[in-house]
């Protein structure tokens, strides 16, 4: 049985309350950290155990939390990206839902580490229960001591604030999570300045994932060692992979990195195998936005080494062959799937979402949708497939925030792997499937 | 403060620390400038949004000499000591920008032919030099119906790039903003707080800013083709403003009082209300002389060719 970090207790009856948690062994690693260890000595602990941002981009955790700028003197802000939104994953409603006071510890842990003595979680709209859920858990943190004033006699304090978002994709991107945050409309900032210095408010900002600051607490409490024992080369640890799709196993489950993607999709112990028995067509491996491979490239890279689940091994090959372990959003097509119709999908999805502040993502998005649209239905012609590759080469790059890009790939990956399914889609004026 | 050197498309310029790419060309001066569409100097915090001022950063700065891994907006990113962009000279930053001004005009109803705008929109001149020969999508566009926000500026949303100039008017400029940008993507649009008018003395001004025809003044609609008005300096006493305006004549006939701007379509100062709509007399005002206006576009057609430096067009 692997490692299991985050979901070990999950079913554990009324672990949401705090008594329940608490004789598990939860906020053990606070009093750890407050008594025994500094903020710079958890930050070491991160940076060691080699954590990278569970988000989607993958940047290693510690190094960010090294950007945070304490010269100016500046409040100095945590917060925790919980506007999960991407079509494919939903790994962080289940710890909200169930563990809240894991996240809570971990932001405890990553406030006391950076400095923060506020730190608020950035709840995505339509997880309104969820809210409720997670502030009565703030509720009872605050009631038993473990936030507020003067921490188990440690002389830190720290408020922790829940915000619920308005239901924009767009607010998952850090820096139109801060503007909304502050109460305006969630337009992405232009970088530079990046939030670690000028962040909330104006001041210095870390925003991780949900799943990320959940891993604190057991970093704390077994040691960066441990942690980084798990996983392999530099994908350390343990990720939560939210499968869905034509398998017969859908759900959310806690791997090491570093399993084989055959034996995740495969095994009874992880999603089963393929429903039905059919055959295997595509995998996207990481949310919506990542390029989507095919079913000999998912399984085996180019070079014919068994691919794994880890952040080098998926992307080994680049764009060409290759893909991205992304937020974990594992989606299964078999061979009944329409790669077309599955497109559109996602680009009905990304033009609804584009915040329409930048041109190339606003206007792009739109006439990508347009087009598949068009190419569904059965209006397509030979020079649409060319005219997506160009429209999608032209939006990725050249946008303020990934939104662009994240739009851009899949357009681009599916034509890559399956352009003969859209040359048919355009000879026969119809939809094959 | 030492000087920091940069090389823009080969050319040296020394600027001070804090500058922008933009403002270094600027600076520079000629084909070199890379067109703005949402930048305005005037106005904290703009550009950014409509990224046709991309250039390429071939080398970081003399510390750092790598290159910048993507294609940058100039008219926000700061120079560095030893920076070296290209702009012109790089293909890749060309051809971007001419998948920009594509983008531009996908929803845009091309209607210059009944547009005030035309002849001073800086759209026409980006599609000018930077657009395709022919348009590529057969979509239907986006359309919205012209409406009145306040009684003295039309909106017309189908032509408006989305570029937040106005609404950084009313942030700055005037008292208290009542319009912004509703909806998300394609389908955001300009508008007015509800049942709200675009009322205040500097809401004018909104209009100076559009880089299109999308806000157009009520009090000059359709009266003249702008070629084929002058324009006068002008200025009177104003309590609100510096009362130094562009006054632009048909015979003896006063058709539209705007602000100065200079050759990148900046205004030099903001006016009042009042002298904008409110003095629409030659008598009103203390005339300085004709005004030089920089013309370009469908005003004067063969701009281009006469300027070999400004013959930057890709025909493809």
């Amino acid at each position: 049985m692997a490692t299991q970090i985050l979901l070990k207790n999950i079913d554990v009856p009324g672990l949401a309350g705090f008594q329940v948690y608490r004789n598990l062994g939860g906020y053990t690693a606070v009093e750890k950290a407050l008594k025994t260890l500094t903020p710079d000595e958890v930050t070491d602990e991160v940076k060691k155990s080699g954590l990278k941002g569970r988000g989607g981009a993958g940047f290693p955790t510690g190094m960010k939390w090294g950007f945070i700028d304490k010269q100016s003197g500046k409040d100095r802000y945590l917060v925790c990206n919980y506007d999960e939104s991407e079509p494919g994953t939903f790994k962080d409603r289940h710890i909200g839902t169930l563990n809240p006071h894991q996240l809570i510890e971990g932001m405890i842990l990553g406030s006391y580490a950076l400095g923060a003595k506020t730190a608020y979680i950035y709840i995505r709209g339509e997880l309104f229960y969820v809210l409720n859920i997670i502030e009565k858990a703030i509720q009872e943190a605050y009631n038993n001591g473990y936030l507020g004033q003067n921490i188990l006699g440690s002389g830190y304090s720290l408020d922790l604030y829940c915000h619920p978002g308005a239901g924009a994709y767009i607010c998952g991107e850090e820096t139109a999570l801060l503007e909304s945050l502050e109460g305006k409309r969630g337009n992405p900032r232009i970088k530079p300045p990046f939030p670690a210095i000028v962040g909330l408010y104006g001041c210095p900002t870390v925003v991780n994932n949900v799943e990320t600051i959940a891993t604190l607490p057991w970093i704390i409490n077994n040691g960066s060692d441990a942690y980084a024992a798990i996983g392999v080369g530099n994908s350390k640890g343990t990720k939560l992979i939210s499968a869905c799709g034509h398998i017969n196993k859908p759900g959310i489950y806690e791997i090491e990195l570093g399993l084989p993607v055959e034996e995740f999709i495969f095994s009874d112990e992880y999603c089963g195998g393929i429903r039905d028995g059919n055959k295997l067509k595509a995998v996207v491996a990481g949310g919506s936005s990542v390029p989507i491979l095919p079913a000999e490239l998912i399984l085996k890279t180019a070079a014919g080494q068994p691919r794994l689940m880890s952040y080098e091994s998926l992307s080994e090959g680049g764009f060409q062959t290759g893909t991205m372990l992304g937020s974990g959003g594992f989606i299964v097509m078999d061979h009944t799937t329409c790669i077309v119709k599955n497109l559109l999908t996602f680009a009905r999805f990304y033009r609804h979402e584009s915040c329409g502040q930048c041109s190339p993502c606003r206007e792009g998005t739109s006439w990508m949708e347009k087009i598949l649209t068009r190419i569904e239905n059965g209006q397509g012609t030979t020079k649409d497939i060319d005219l997506l590759v160009d429209i999608s080469k032209h939006v990725e790059g050249n946008t303020i925030c990934p939104l662009g890009d994240a739009a851009a790939w899949p357009v681009a990956s599916a034509i890559r792997h399956f352009r003969e399914e859209f040359e048919e889609h355009i000879k026969l004026q119809k939809c094959p499937f | 403060m030492p000087l920091l050197k940069v090389t823009i498309d080969n050319i040296e310029v020394e600027v001070e620390a804090g500058t922008t790419i933009m403002n270094a060309a600027r600076k520079i001066g000629g084909s070199v400038v890379p067109p703005a569409m949402c930048y305005y100097s005037k106005l904290e915090g703009s550009g950014g949004k409509c990224r046709t001022c991309l250039v390429k950063v071939a080398q970081g700065s003399a510390k750092d000499p790598r290159p910048m891994p993507k294609l940058v907006a100039s008219c926000r990113t700061l120079v560095q000591d030893g920076m070296v962009v290209q702009n012109i000279t790089s293909p890749e930053a060309m051809e971007s920008r001419q998948a920009i001004t594509e983008f531009l005009l996908l929803n845009h109803p091309l209607d210059c032919p009944v547009c005030d705008q035309a002849g001073e929109c800086h759209l026409q001149d980006l599609s000018y030099v930077h657009g395709l020969q022919e348009t590529r999508t057969v979509e239907e566009r986006r359309t919205f119906k012209p409406i009145d926000i306040g009684d003295k500026i039309k909106l017309n949303m189908n032509r408006c790039i989305l570029c937040y100039r106005c609404v950084m008017v009313g942030d700055q400029i005037t008292e208290k903003r009542v319009h912004g940008v509703l909806g998300r993507g394609d389908h955001a649009e300009i508008s007015t707080h509800i049942q709200r008018a675009v009322d205040n003395d500097f809401s004018g001004n909104m209009i100076d800013v559009c880089p299109v025809g999308a806000l157009t003044d009520n009090t000059f609609r359709f009266k003249s083709r702008v070629w084929f008005t002058k324009p006068f300096d002008a200025h009177r006493e104003c309590k609100k403003c510096s009362g130094k305006v562009v006054l632009w004549m048909k015979g003896e006939e006063l058709l539209r009082v705007t602000g100065r701007k200079d050759k990148y379509g900046e205004l030099e100062e903001f006016i009042c209300n009042d002298c904008r709509f409110d003095h629409k007399e030659t008598g009103d005002w203390v005339i300085e002389g004709p005004r030089t206006i920089e013309r370009h576009s469908v005003i004067s057609q063969n701009h281009y060719l006469t300027n070999p430096g400004d013959a930057v067009r890709i025909v493809k």
